[in-house]
């Protein structure tokens, strides 16, 4: 399962956790792939301050003049994170741990990288390493191997 | 429905999950470890013990919770049991396979 992360509102990250994580559990192969703004969950001093999106997301049931209030993001992502912690879930960084542990490789994008100027001493210590699109369509060319885009 | 596991008659579901903990011993561990290709050592048997264990507190189970456990680290978890180490290591506890998703 190669899982391409490009977004990192906090349910992005999650789900695509979720799905890394799940795969392992189930016995299946996992990597995944951060690229655009899904570095964010792997940059070390960002990655434990990420938030629920409350603007643009109609299934908040939120109007989205309130949704933009200050404080209306960090007031969603404390509610969600509680009722995450509720479902024994981790958080950004212990999740990360216990993807590596599971055997789960993580991939920085090479060009998003550059883009942002980060440096791979930014990002999680352990980062797999930072590829090209096509390098990553390698490690993804198995037979049988699924890719998810979030 | 029921199998032959180390010459006794148990009950299993249609994944091979034993439905009756009260039906198993060590050697259907050993038997059900063998058919996931695993052999046992004393560490299997320690996390096996700590999985029985929660399983009687009713307590329910996940990755988190293993790699917490003193037990065993989550690493050392997938070294065990190589192949998805919660389903492989609760069916060879004999106990139900957990609903969890982390």
């Amino acid at each position: 399962m190669m899982i391409i992360l490009s977004k990192a509102s906090l349910e992005n990250v999650y789900a695509a956790f979720v799905l890394a994580n799940g795969a392992r559990m189930e016995g299946i192969e996992a990597e995944m792939f951060f690229t655009f703004f899904g570095l964010e969950a792997l940059h070390n001093k960002k990655l434990e301050h990420l938030h629920v999106a409350t603007v643009g997301n109609p299934a908040m049931h939120l109007p989205t003049l309130i949704g933009g209030l200050p404080g209306m993001e960090a007031l969603a992502t404390t509610m969600m994170k509680k009722e995450m912690e509720k479902l024994d879930m981790p958080g950004v960084r212990e999740f990360l741990d216990i993807l590596k542990a599971s055997g789960v490789r993580l991939w920085a994008c090479k060009l998003a990288m550059e883009m942002f100027h980060y440096t791979k001493e930014d990002m999680y210590e352990d980062l797999d390493g930072v590829l090209t699109v096509g390098d990553f369509y390698k490690q993804g060319s198995g037979i049988g191997t699924h890719m998810l885009f979030i | 429905m029921e199998k032959m596991i180390a010459q006794k008659n148990i009950l299993v579901n249609e994944e091979g999950y034993l439905t009756n903990f009260a039906q198993w011993d060590k050697a259907v561990g050993e038997e059900i470890a063998k058919e996931n290709n695993i052999s046992l050592t004393p560490k299997h048997w320690e996390v096996i013990n700590y999985i029985q264990d929660e399983f009687k507190k009713d307590s329910p189970l996940s990755i988190r919770k293993i790699g917490k456990s003193g037990v065993v680290d989550i690493k050392e978890f997938y070294a065990l049991f190589p192949v998805g180490p919660l389903k492989t290591a609760t069916k060879i506890a004999g106990v139900p396979k957990p609903a969890s998703c982390i």
